[in-house]
């Protein structure tokens, strides 16, 4: 494998064909072999290399299958009517059926992150050259360790990303296959393919991620990474608006680079939404954050856009729809969202904007990211011209408008939140905006009210005009993301991580697909920053911590350090920083524990599981994308909590602490297999109600290498957020405490009496050196 | 019939639709051992007795039927002075429900027909399609909109109809009937 790349360089060659001067052939690459570490025993695995791994971790988190539909359709033999026992004309059964329903989505999130990853790749590498040092943060030198562990590479160089990028795409089709008719048919296979997209998602991430620090100028690890500007009213619906909507930054730096060149900036507003506007904030602050995915649709309806960019990714796929209805054109730059767009990639840039200014094409797709700005800037400020005055969406009196409801209930019916959408109809006939307006905070903005209405009434346009007050003063300060976690950082903070000082890392992550809107994500945030854990935040998430003030009017990044450090909020930057948070845990293993990495991902993911009480919370997780990064955290046996809405995911990995044999471990030190009670107690778990995730969340951080310091430190969080959320005392304390030490020192007398009450005995559960290999056993007794 | 939110169809096994209290109470009266789940949302779902979590409360005085709250619910229950009802994630429930060697809460062993009242519409469209397809549990949903997955639902009904189905009901289990 090491040697499968083969480079050749001549000075001068002669041959019939001519003499060539300076001549350079490279076929593939040659292995780094300047890395002392020797190959672990897992590079570049294949879909069952760490099979018995994920066996182990779903023999303890059983999945609890809840079908979304009780139906095949993916084959003619079908539809199939897999109920209960029955099985598909394939052979296939429900169980089955479900996981391999998982498995695609990983297998969709997973390509989605490689094929960003890949076109990062390809162009950067164009323009900056495959030679550009891979520098992935400040006082760093593991600058990749999702590379690293899984593909057993270390990367120096922007070119050398490539293999692992080759690698994971690699793997991608044969997972794809596997969900062929007829081909995988256990459910605990599917599962353990799945965890395999996961671990290659946080391969792409990284490599995706890399790549843009490594040449845009990004931050690198800064834990003062300069604050932006956050909130629809950060826009000033005056200057012609450019608004990018996406994930691939690409095409967004050749905005904010014409701006620059031209000496525009000051002229053109460029605001971003989902994670485009992260890493566009990310190269330039002055760029501005309009708000999460929820906010898309709204923002587009305002009218305040004079042109809209999509790149890929969550982008609104009736964005052309949207566009026409407040006469704006689309400029997309993605090959997999062209939109029936022509392509004019190739023509002048003049000959595209005068289409776009006149109206002649609706939209353009501009595949080559360095020839957006142009066009982008210059169709933006004539049609801002054009629109004069009038640009603002006005729908006139709502009154009126709401006059024409039919009271039939279809839009709560159709609302994924069953939104009182209905009374505030009635509320607004009577003048009344109020009702309409405080559905805004918990809208998640998918429109499905406005397609479902009869009357045809313009829902959620309505909502938007109704809050325009709240809308317009709508402005936060956001820490812009910083990347990695700097190897020193990692230093400070491995000891008290592992041995449970830091009672916890929390990775606040994922979409905005909130049941009660995004405050709720800055709930959890300053609960546990509060609590001196290490919350971590990227993408949707990372906006929705911001937009939340206290009474002095201040936000959590402006209360909390940026450090990765007890109390620090880290904001990582966008989905593609996800990496750089699992890539902590696994730097906590390398470099505060000095475990092997290269190709060693077992032992590592052993490690994390056991020692490092890092928990993941999507609290609006709605995509693949969220689906492969949560399957990627399960590898490493990092739990994952989610919210309601993730429940439809449609199986939890739950673990069933009354089953002691579940919770055996080997003590490393003697061999022996010991209990160690239900810690972590679940593996993927969707709760009801924030103050349910939050009891679950710091239950989550226990693990069986605390230490009895750190387990009382844990145990008082777990009890006191149980106190305050239901009201009493958990009844499970007797299966977390395992000496009288871990008792927290102010509850003794109470804790003593109820494990007293539980026939709890001293030492019970054990304290070992805790591991789920068996090879890790270092002296037999 | 108003099934709910829009898109959650039923699939080929749907809920039969209760045609009147009595056979609700009859359905729950006749379990030997019956179990009323009540989720997160029983404080904003306003009752004859109250809120549903009151009504649980009124059930609880049948000795027979084991009352566990979702979520973060056993809280309100202890603030309103009753200690005596328990507490699982609606999840990790519908895992015990579906696994045929669970003990139940008081380890006499599980439950043949479970309630539900107060959730968020598809958490429980989800953990009922979970019992559908995993368990032989009767499971009956109190919801006021139609559970498809479920074996039985109420239907979807005008909250002051759906308030007197439930009190009917209540008032039939407290007559033993
Ligand atoms: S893949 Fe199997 S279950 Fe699905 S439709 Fe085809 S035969 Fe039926
Ligand atoms: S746009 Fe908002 S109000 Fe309309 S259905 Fe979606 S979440 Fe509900
Ligand atoms: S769907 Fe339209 S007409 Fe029907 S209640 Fe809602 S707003 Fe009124």
């Amino acid at each position: 494998m090491a040697n499968r790349n083969v480079k050749l360089k001549f000075d001068e060659l002669s041959s019939t064909l001519g003499t060539f001067k300076g001549l350079e052939i490279q076929i593939g690459r040659i292995m780094d072999e300047e890395w002392e570490e020797p190959m672990g025993p897992t590079p570049m695995p294949s879909v069952s290399t760490l099979r018995s791994w994920d066996r182990k971790l779903l023999n303890r988190y059983k999945p609890f299958y809840m079908p979304f539909c009780d139906l095949c359709c993916l084959c003619t033999y079908g539809k199939c009517d897999l109920t209960g026992d029955k099985k598909g004309a394939c052979g296939i059964s429900m169980p089955a059926q479900q996981s391999r329903i998982v498995l695609l989505a990983c297998c969709i999130g997973a390509a989605t992150h490689a094929a960003h990853g890949r076109h990062m790749l390809n162009h950067l590498i164009q323009e900056f050259g495959k030679d550009t040092p891979l520098v992935a943060a400040l006082n760093t030198n593991v600058e990749a360790p999702h590379v690293r562990l899984v593909c057993g590479i270390k990367p120096q160089t922007i070119g050398d990303l490539e293999e692992a990028l080759d690698y994971v795409e690699t793997q991608i089709v044969q997972l794809v296959a596997a969900a062929h008719t007829g081909q995988e048919g256990d459910n605990i296979d599917f599962e353990s393919k799945a965890f395999h997209a996961g671990m290659l998602d946080h391969v792409a991430l990284e490599v995706a991620d890399l790549m843009q620090i490594a040449t845009l100028g990004l931050p690198k690890g800064d834990p003062e990474a300069p604050l932006a500007e956050l909130g629809y009213g950060t826009i000033n619906p005056d200057k012609p608006v450019i608004m990018c909507i996406g994930h691939n930054v690409l095409p967004s730096v050749d905005i904010i680079d014409y701006l620059m060149d031209h000496d525009l900036f000051d002229q053109v507003e460029v605001g971003g939404l989902c994670c485009t506007a992260h890493d566009m904030s990310r190269y330039n602050k002055r760029s501005k954050i309009v708000g999460p995915i929820s906010w898309q649709l709204k923002f587009i309806k305002s009218g305040i856009p004079d042109l809209i960019v999509v790149d890929e990714q969550c982008i609104r796929t009736d964005v052309m729809d949207q566009a026409k209805l407040i006469g704006v054109p689309v400029l997309a730059t993605s090959e997999k969202s062209c939109l029936g767009l022509p392509d004019r990639t190739h023509d002048p840039a003049e000959a595209v904007v005068n289409d776009l200014i006149s109206g002649r094409s609706p939209g353009a797709l501009v595949t080559e990211p360095r020839k957006v700005g142009e066009i982008a800037v210059k169709t933006a400020m004539a049609v801002r011209k054009r629109r004069g005055e009038k640009k603002l969406v006005d729908l006139g009196d709502l009154k009126e408008i709401a006059s024409k409801c039919r009271t039939c209930m279809e839009c709560i019916r159709a609302c994924p939140n069953t939104l009182p959408i209905m009374d505030a109809m009635t509320a607004a006939k009577e003048g009344d905006y109020g009702p309409l307006a405080e559905l805004n905070d918990l809208c998640v903005g998918c429109g499905r009210c406005e397609s479902a209405c009869p009357a045809d009434l313009p829902i959620l346009t309505m909502i938007t005009q109704a809050s325009k007050d709240q809308l317009v003063n709508e402005k936060y300060p956001i820490r812009v993301g910083r990347g990695a976690i700097q190897d020193v950082e990692i230093r400070e903070v491995g000891s008290p991580i592992v041995f449970g000082e830091i009672p916890g890392v929390v990775a606040l992550v994922g979409c905005a697909n909130y049941p009660a809107g995004g405050g709720d994500v800055a709930a959890i945030a300053e609960e546990f920053l509060k609590r001196r854990f290490i919350v971590v935040t990227s993408g949707c998430s990372a906006m929705n911590i911001a937009m939340t003030r206290d009474e002095e009017g201040q936000n959590l990044y402006e209360k909390y350090p940026g450090n990765f450090d007890a109390g620090g909020l880290v904001n990582v930057g966008s989905c593609v920083s996800n990496g750089h948070i699992t890539g902590a845990a696994i730097k906590i293993a390398n470099i505060f524990a000095k475990r092997p990495l290269r190709a060693n991902y077992e032992e590592i993911a052993d490690y994390i599981y056991n020692r490092v009480g890092a928990v993941g919370v999507a609290w609006g997780a709605m995509s693949q994308k969220a689906a492969s990064i949560a399957a990627g955290c399960w590898r490493l046996g990092i739990p994952v909590v989610v919210g309601p809405h993730g429940s439809k995911y449609r199986r939890m990995l739950l673990g069933d602490q009354g089953k002691e044999e579940d919770w055996k471990v080997f003590n490393a030190r003697d061999g022996q297999e010991v209990y160690v009670g239900p810690a972590p107690e679940h593996l993927f778990y969707a709760a009801e109600t924030l103050e349910e995730a939050m009891v679950m969340i710091a239950k989550l951080a226990m693990r069986p290498n605390d230490t009895s310091k750190g387990r009382a430190v844990k145990l008082s969080h777990y009890i006191d957020l149980h106190k305050k959320h239901y009201g009493a005392m958990p009844d499970d304390l007797h299966l977390f405490v395992r000496r009288g030490q871990d008792v927290p020192f102010t509850m003794k007398d109470e804790i003593m009496k109820i494990l007293e009450a539980k026939g709890w005995v001293e030492d019970r559960i054990a304290s070992p050196d805790p591991t789920l290999l068996d090879r890790m056993v270092r002296r037999r007794e | 019939m108003n099934t709910g939110q829009t898109a959650e169809i039923a699939g080929p096994k749907k809920a039969n639709v209760v045609p009147n209290p009595d056979v609700a109470a009859k359905l729950i009266s006749r379990a030997k051992r019956p179990l009323l789940v009540i989720g997160s949302e029983s404080t904003a779902v306003k009752t004859k007795d109250g809120d549903l979590v009151d009504t649980a409360i009124r059930v609880m005085r049948n000795e027979k039927i084991t009352v566990v709250a979702t979520g973060h619910l056993v809280g309100e229950f202890r603030r309103r002075g009753v200690t005596k009802a328990y507490s699982m994630g609606i999840f990790v429930l519908g895992k015990h429900l579906s696994d045929p060697d669970w003990r139940g809460f008081d380890g006499l062993g599980s439950y043949d027909a479970v309630v539900f009242a107060g959730f968020p519409y598809y958490m429980e469209w989800l953990v009922e399609s979970g019992l559908k397809n995993f368990s032989s549990l009767r499971t009956i949903s109190l919801e006021r909109s139609y559970q498809p997955n479920a074996e039985w639902s109420l239907g979807w009904m005008p909250e002051p109809d759906w308030k007197d189905t439930v009190d009917k009901i209540v008032s039939r289990l407290e007559e033993g009937k």
